[in-house]
């Protein structure tokens, strides 16, 4: 039987790799339940014993903040015969109990009672607490979790990808982002790596959203041409980013990243001088955020995060909200705005995703020859920018290349 | 007592929604969106029906020139997701006038969605609101909310008009 990592070649991927169910399960062993995964951000939990439902792979978890402000991340599902513990989506209580036989826990986790407790004589309350995520870090408010109890820290995990956070942050005046406005969820018959893969695929934007493009005068399709000084960058640890500042830069205008102009946006703008000074404050708006997939599932797509949850080899969930720039009200509600028209289910943009993600599905579900997707474009052209990362066109595939050397390495490891 | 002149006026709001329920089956997009006032609202909600759209995300929160945007995006030919287009047939039922003030109407009812396309079969459900205002002699609709019955799970791509 041919092996997960030798379906990898350097310009192609096999297709059973994105419909074989026994790989998927490999993959939430050697993937999902070993390495970071984004769960969440602290915003959504902002006071004590506050706590939102979250997944993590295709498991809910609950995002906990405890009294004294930690974030856990424990297993919806109570220790005794595996009842969902919690049925709310969101809300605020130091404990939980569950319905079916009033076993109650704190939301650290820790077993606090069982009633009729004469029955449990002898039995180790310790040992009876909820399931947990063994490590949860954070990094600029984003949440993640290991259940891997040892491992790479977060920030050797994140690498490269850091960058790309600490560049979001810097978009907001106050330095900080929040997830404030809800979830769409949006659902695909197709395998997370072809979501994965899409988020920073530079050479599909130009015909898969071309009919948005047009009747809206976007200048987004630009960016993604043949003669767009953008780049494809591969971070490293299967991280991947389209760089889009070489183009913003050339253009020279600030907010122009965010299809506006720094006149519509006055007190945006007011702060972010007040916050970084002039100069400064003029080359973040200049730049714009980050368009970077941080693997496997936190992408940030300039004006809104994506977080994608695998539920089979053929099914995904992505979750996408508006971000939202701690106290600068006035682009918080254009970012909301152009969220809702552009993704979720009926998205400008992200319901032409969905049909390429479900159409390539098909292609490779039980396919005979050629079973190999080709991933070879820009080979000829990689490059190490300054900083020693491979490189390539705007709509070259350095970025799949760089996913999928990632993935092998996960999937030989022991 | 109901008078005759209510009954016509029922009659009306039943025909002005069930031809709005025709022309999305058929796709017929621009009939469908000279139905709509120039302040036109579409809005379908996302993590349940009462959540506050200026504030959190919801499906579909389109004002009229987004509604004419979307329009325009079908006439491309190139909305992948639409081409080729959802085989559509849907049944609306539990028409009621629930109030009307001066020129508006406000109406609710609900339709299940039988939608086919090259992902398979989906059935969607909903509970829609409408609010319809009389603009020279003819019947228009300001406001239109969709209330999925499953708006708080995640939803396969919604690319019809719905």
């Amino acid at each position: 039987m041919v092996t997960a990592s030798e379906m990898v070649r350097t310009d192609s991927v096999h297709g059973a790799l994105y419909s074989d169910e026994a790989i998927f399960q490999a993959e939430l062993e050697k993937i999902w339940y070993r390495t970071w995964v984004y769960v969440g951000h602290v915003s959504e939990v902002p006071k004590p014993n506050d706590f939102v439902m979250k997944v993590l792979g295709p498991q809910q978890v609950l995002m906990t903040r405890d009294r004294n402000g930690e974030i856990n991340l424990l297993l919806n599902r109570c220790a005794h015969r595996g009842n969902q513990l919690c049925m709310e989506q969101k809300g605020n209580r130091s404990s939980f109990t569950c319905p079916y036989h009033g076993w109650t826990f704190s939301n650290t986790g820790q077993l606090r009672g069982f009633p009729f407790a004469s029955g449990y004589d002898g039995a180790d309350r310790s040992k009876l607490g909820l399931g947990h995520v063994p490590r949860v870090a954070q990094y600029r408010g984003f949440v993640f979790g290991s259940f891997a109890a040892e491992g790479p820290s977060l920030e050797e995990h994140l690498g490269a990808a850091r960058d790309a956070l600490d560049r979001l942050c810097e978009t907001s005046p106050s330095g900080e982002v929040e997830i404030t406005a809800g979830f769409l969820q949006h659902r695909a018959k197709s395998n997370w790596k072809f979501l994965v893969e899409n988020e920073t695929d530079g050479y599909h934007p130009q015909f898969v959203h071309a009919s948005i493009f047009s009747v809206a005068k976007s200048g987004i399709g630009e960016l993604y041409g043949p003669q767009s000084t953008a780049v494809a960058r591969d971070l490293g640890d299967g991280h991947t980013e389209n760089d889009l500042r070489p183009e913003f830069r050339r253009i020279g205008k600030p907010m122009n990243w965010f299809g506006t102009n720094a006149e519509r946006l006055p007190e945006y703008v007011a702060s972010m001088k007040a916050a970084y000074g002039e100069e400064r404050a003029t080359q973040i708006m200049i730049d714009g955020t980050p368009h970077v997939m941080i693997f496997p599932n936190l992408f940030i797509a300039e004006i809104q995060i994506f977080v994608i949850q695998p539920l089979a080899a053929n099914e995904t969930v992505q979750h996408v909200t508006a971000l939202q720039f701690k106290d600068a009200p006035d682009l918080n509600r254009r970012l909301r705005q152009q969220t809702m028209g552009s993704v979720g289910p009926a998205g400008f943009l992200l319901a032409d995703d969905a049909e390429m993600y479900e159409r390539t599905q098909r292609g490779v579900t039980g396919a005979s020859k050629p079973e190999w997707n080709y991933l070879g474009r820009g080979l000829h052209r990689e490059r190490r920018d300054e900083n020693g990362f491979l490189v390539g066109d705007a709509t070259d595939e350095v970025t799949s290349r760089g996913i999928w050397r990632h993935y092998r390495s996960l999937m030989e490891a022991g | 007592m109901i008078e005759a002149q209510d009954l016509l006026l029922f009659k009306e709001i039943e025909q002005f929604v069930y031809r709005e329920a025709r022309l999305q089956d058929s796709h017929e997009y621009d009939a469908w969106e000279a139905l709509w006032t120039d302040d036109g609202m579409y809005w379908i909600p996302a993590n349940g029906d009462d959540i506050d759209p200026e504030s959190q995300m919801s499906i579909i929160y389109d004002n009229r020139s987004r509604i004419a945007l979307r329009i325009k995006q079908f006439h491309t030919g190139k909305r992948h997701t639409q081409t080729p287009r959802s085989r559509l047939c849907r049944v609306l039922s539990n028409v009621e006038l629930l109030e009307s003030t001066g020129n508006e109407y406000r109406v609710t009812a609900n339709s299940m969605i039988f939608e086919s396309n090259a992902r398979g079969d989906t059935i969607w459900g909903a509970r829609t609101e409408y609010l319809l205002r009389r603009e020279s002699d003819a019947l228009k609709m300001a406001k239109k909310k969709v209330m999925l019955s499953n708006n708080d799970k995640p939803l396969y791509t919604l690319s019809f008009l719905v």
